[in-house]
């Protein structure tokens, strides 16, 4: 009885956990849009690029933290691992973005 | 005999992913093997950068992609991507029929996606004679969206594999854990194509 | 059933099934050892063959065109094939021992990094007797790398993805085993250093291996894809290549020392009955270099004309490496320091070490000022600066590791005296070769010169270069002989033959195949000899006696590492002739193959039936 009343609990929480990823599922589409439509329209450049690229990380901290789960329980080394992983990628963009001859 | 007792259990726990220590083991290992991908991809990231003016005059980005038919991509594999969350919700549920719907979709979802990527390459080869060998650009413009494309086709494959084998016996704690990674891999797919549709395609043509 | 039973009876054959089947990581820790000495064998010829060659002006024992071959497959074959090897020989060999665990997270991919590595180094091998080997020097520099004849090159490239892909498994899984697989109590601050170093090292393998397998694809499609990668008459860039490549190097030196500081760690407090002084800022230390090892690339890089702003950060970034560097050499003096000191080999290489690396450090700071580079640069300066580091570091570590965990590793003790010949030998002839190479370097004498001129003074440095590198060889077949003494001739040892203070001494001899009959219970750093200090013999129990979960060996690491090397052969060959697809299909084949079988085939291992642990007891 008692491990049913928790699996019930479990499956309540899943659900309102469903219902948070539907909604970041939204959100996202919804600057996916906003990035398309932005570039579409004939504003700046210098203003443009930044914001896509905003929207972009925006994202991707949806996907990982709420589709990936991250934002969990035990998920502290997965994120000290990705995170190193982001550093280690930054360092090389980096380099290959700036310190490259045209 | 006993085997089977511990991997199915009468009640599933509420992670079935994490509940052995091989589960345990597979779970970190992935993560961490994305965190690997990650330098991956910021390596090809970083060389379609630094080439990307490298268009020998004629085929630039702005000139070839078509921002239509990226749109239509990237809803695909976003919506992709939610169906693949609503399979490990009902892995959690313990509810196998249904997981193996949601998974059936994703799986659709990415063929489409794929397809559409071929189409696109093709269009460009043979309509722009764009290829992987007319310039720099070229070049590091079909590596890096065909790597993404062969980690496309690499996970549709896993998925369909898993849901194959595992259609009869249904979910146990042996493969829970294999079609848990097996979504993560699906949603850094996704991620990398975020970075792709807004890097190589929007910033391209702006 | 279980496989060790089974080699004791049975011949040569069975033995040889059972290690290439083996998914046991003492077993592949042998086989790393044997196929990372044979490649130091090999990378040794080829650096007596480079000496030989230089041991006079004008010299013509090697052409050009070979000598450039030699010097090329000289450096990677040591630091691919050779050096990393023998470190995840110690590795395997250790760490699942030191933590408390019974095997690794990922014995199926252990076995399969194993098996990767091996036959990426026989695919790279493989080009001396098919039209030449590789010859545009082990960093295979773009645009020379792109444009170099024959298949030399392509064979770099395919071998070095191969056995690549095998380095990045194995780091994962050491990831997972030290953070998994640790008995009770062992937290992070208790692990021993050489785990800690494994763990760090791991970490960089995770991060840097990737630019290395971008680099290599890139290089692979420009020399069999006809791409434009660094090809500028289509736009290509060839600094490109640098800095992947360079992304990936300066963490591969890291990957190489600091498992040699964690060698050190462990060597010089058993020897010297003390703790290690400072543990906590050594790990400190050891995670500070990891971190800083990825933001120095460019120093490789000075003289490519990046600007004075990048030259200045990378200059600076890299000097600060000498801090934490300085730390753990400090630490090891003070943990020498009113320690009671037993010399034996292990310890020789471990004091020999220390000299010899910080000279190795001094120069890198030298080297590291940006604008005195501009003089060393590819001048044997450099040369002499990173042999002093990585054989003054990582071959005196192995060396220290291998005389330390032999009685771990197969029940004996290496011959002392022969030992000590070949520490004094090497040690000797390494000054003798290197140290000169510094002034060498200075007078201008520039690297990777298949000749040089009469008259120029450099004639007795070469020759007194070419003596040392003789004396290293004669201490190198000394060592050789002392396994094969050792092997034949030495006895049975117990489990703890050096009085020792962590966690793997803690098992007698030899090692049963599933390590821990119970899991220990750790109580702090240094287990084995807190328990020791309070007057027991062992660890206690942290589990009651049951059964043991063991994985189930299998061939299928062999087969796929053997598609991907046929394969090699027919990405390499298919620009002669399109029919060579054949033979990379087929590869492809077998290697997808067998990861669909392992995909589909459900493989829950095997249990040890705690009666049966009883009898063996008894």
């Amino acid at each position: 009885m008692a491990e049913n009343t928790n699996l019930d609990y479990q499956k309540k929480k899943n659900k309102e956990e469903m219902k948070q990823q539907v909604i970041t599922f939204a959100l996202m589409i919804v600057f996916t849009i906003i990035a398309f439509a932005m570039v579409l329209s004939d504003l700046d450049k210098l203003f443009v690029v930044p914001i896509l690229f905003l929207l972009a990380v925006v994202q991707v901290i949806f996907q990982l933290y709420y589709f990936m789960h991250m934002s969990h329980k035990g998920h502290e080394m997965p994120a000290f691992m990705m995170y190193g992983g982001i550093f280690a990628a930054f360092l090389t963009l980096l380099g290959l973005t700036v310190l490259v001859w045209w | 005999m006993s085997q089977d007792h511990t991997l199915n259990p009468e009640v599933m726990p509420s992670e079935p992913e994490k509940a052995t220590l091989e589960g345990k083991n597979k779970f970190l290992g992935f993560w961490f093997f994305l965190g690997g991908e990650t330098v991956l991809f910021a390596s090809l990231f970083g060389t379609y950068l630094a080439l990307q003016g490298s268009t020998m005059g004629d085929n630039t980005p702005e000139k070839l992609f078509g921002l239509g038919l990226v749109f239509i991509m990237t809803m695909l594999l976003l919506t992709s991507s939610l169906t693949s969350v609503y399979a490990i919700y009902h892995m959690k549920n313990n509810d196998f029929r249904k997981m193996q719907l949601w998974l059936g979709i994703t799986v659709i979802l990415g063929f489409t996606f794929l397809g559409f990527e071929i189409y696109e390459f093709y269009h460009y080869i043979h309509g722009y004679e764009f290829t992987f060998r007319s310039s720099a650009f070229g070049s590091a413009f079909y590596t890096l969206v065909g790597f993404h494309g062969g980690h496309v086709l690499f996970g549709l494959l896993w998925i369909v594999t898993l849901m194959v084998r595992n259609a009869k016996r249904g979910l146990n704690l042996y493969n829970a854990p294999k079609f848990y990674i097996a979504s993560l891999y699906w949603h850094f797919i996704d991620v990398v194509w975020v970075f792709i549709f807004t890097v190589v395609y929007l910033m391209g043509v702006i | 059933m279980s496989s060790t039973t089974m080699t004791q009876k049975q011949g040569f054959a069975a033995t040889l099934w059972d290690y290439l089947t083996t998914v046991d990581h003492k077993k592949i820790a042998v086989l790393y050892l044997i196929g990372g000495g044979f490649f130091f064998i090999l990378g040794g010829l080829e650096a007596l063959a480079i000496r030989i060659q230089l041991i006079q002006p004008n010299n013509d024992f090697v052409s050009n065109g070979f000598y450039n071959e030699i010097m090329t497959m000289h450096g990677t074959t040591m630091i691919f094939l050779a050096a990393m090897p023998l470190i995840f020989a110690l590795m395997n060999a250790v760490v699942p021992l030191q933590i408390g665990a019974r095997d690794v997270a990922f014995p199926f991919l252990n076995s399969l990094g194993f098996w990767l590595f091996a036959f990426g180094g026989i695919l790279l091998n493989c080009s001396w007797f098919l039209g030449g080997a590789p010859d545009a020097g082990w960093t295979a520099y773009a645009p020379l790398s792109v444009v170099s004849p024959g298949h030399g090159v392509d064979f770099y490239v395919l071998g070095l993805q191969i056995s690549g892909a095998g380095t990045l498994i194995a780091g994962i899984n050491f990831l997972v085993t030290i953070i998994n697989m640790r008995a009770p109590g062992m937290t992070y601050m208790r692990m021993p250093l050489f785990t800690w170093t494994t763990f760090v090292v791991s970490a960089l393998i995770l991060f840097a291996f990737p630019a290395l397998t971008i680099g290599l694809f890139l290089l692979m499609f420009d020399r069999l894809f006809g791409s434009g990668f660094f090809d500028a008459s289509l736009g290509g860039n060839s600094i490109i290549w640098e800095h992947l490549f360079w992304i990936f190097g300066h963490p591969e030196v890291y990957i190489l020392i600091l498992p040699a500081f964690g060698v050190f760690s462990e060597v010089i407090p058993t020897f010297s009955k003390k703790r290690l002084f400072g543990y906590t800022a050594m790990v400190f230390a050891t995670v500070l270099i990891g971190f800083l090892g990825f933001m120095v690339w460019a120093h490789h890089m000075f003289t490519v004309g990046m600007g004075p702003a990048a030259n200045s950060i990378f200059a600076v970034a890299t000097m600060a490496i000498a801090v934490p560097t300085g730390i753990k050499i400090f630490n090891w003096l003070f943990t020498l320091w009113g320690g009671n000191i037993k010399i034996n080999s292990a310890m020789l290489w471990s004091l020999g070490f220390i000299p010899s690396f910080t000279i190795g450090g001094m120069t890198g700071v030298m080297v590291a000022t940006a604008p005195a580079d501009y003089q060393y640069h590819d001048s044997y300066f450099v040369v002499a600066h990173f042999h002093y580091v990585i054989v003054g570091g990582v071959v005196f570590a192995i060396f220290a590791g291998l005389h330390y965990w032999w009685p771990k590793m197969f029940g004996k003790i290496l011959n002392e005296t022969l030992g000590k010949i070949t520490f004094w030998t090497f040690f000797f002839g390494f000054h003798l070769t290197f140290m000169i190479q510094h002034f060498l370097g200075l007078m201008g004498m520039p690297r990777r010169y298949a000749v040089y001129l009469p008259n120029q003074e450099l004639e007795l440095g070469n020759v007194i270069s070419t003596i040392g590198a003789f004396l290293m060889a004669f201490g190198a077949i000394v060592f050789v002989i002392n396994i094969i003494v050792t092997t034949t001739k030495g006895e049975q040892v117990s489990g703890d033959p050096w009085n020792g203070r962590t966690l793997e001494w803690a098992i007698p001899n030899p090692v049963p195949h599933y390590n821990f009959k119970q899991l220990p219970l750790v109580r702090g750093l240094d287990a084995l000899w807190i328990e020791k200090t309070e007057g027991r013999k062992e660890l206690a129990p942290a589990e009651p006696l049951d059964d043991i979960h063991m994985p189930n060996p299998s061939i299928l690491p062999f087969v796929m590492s053997l598609g991907l090397f046929i394969a090699g052969f027919g990405f390499i060959y298919q620009v002669d002739h399109p029919s060579w697809l054949i033979v990379l299909f087929i590869g492809m084949g077998i290697t997808l193959g067998t990861m669909f079988i392992r995909s589909i085939k459900d493989d829950h291992g095997h249990h040890i039936h705690k009666e049966d642990l009883d009898e063996e007891a008894r």
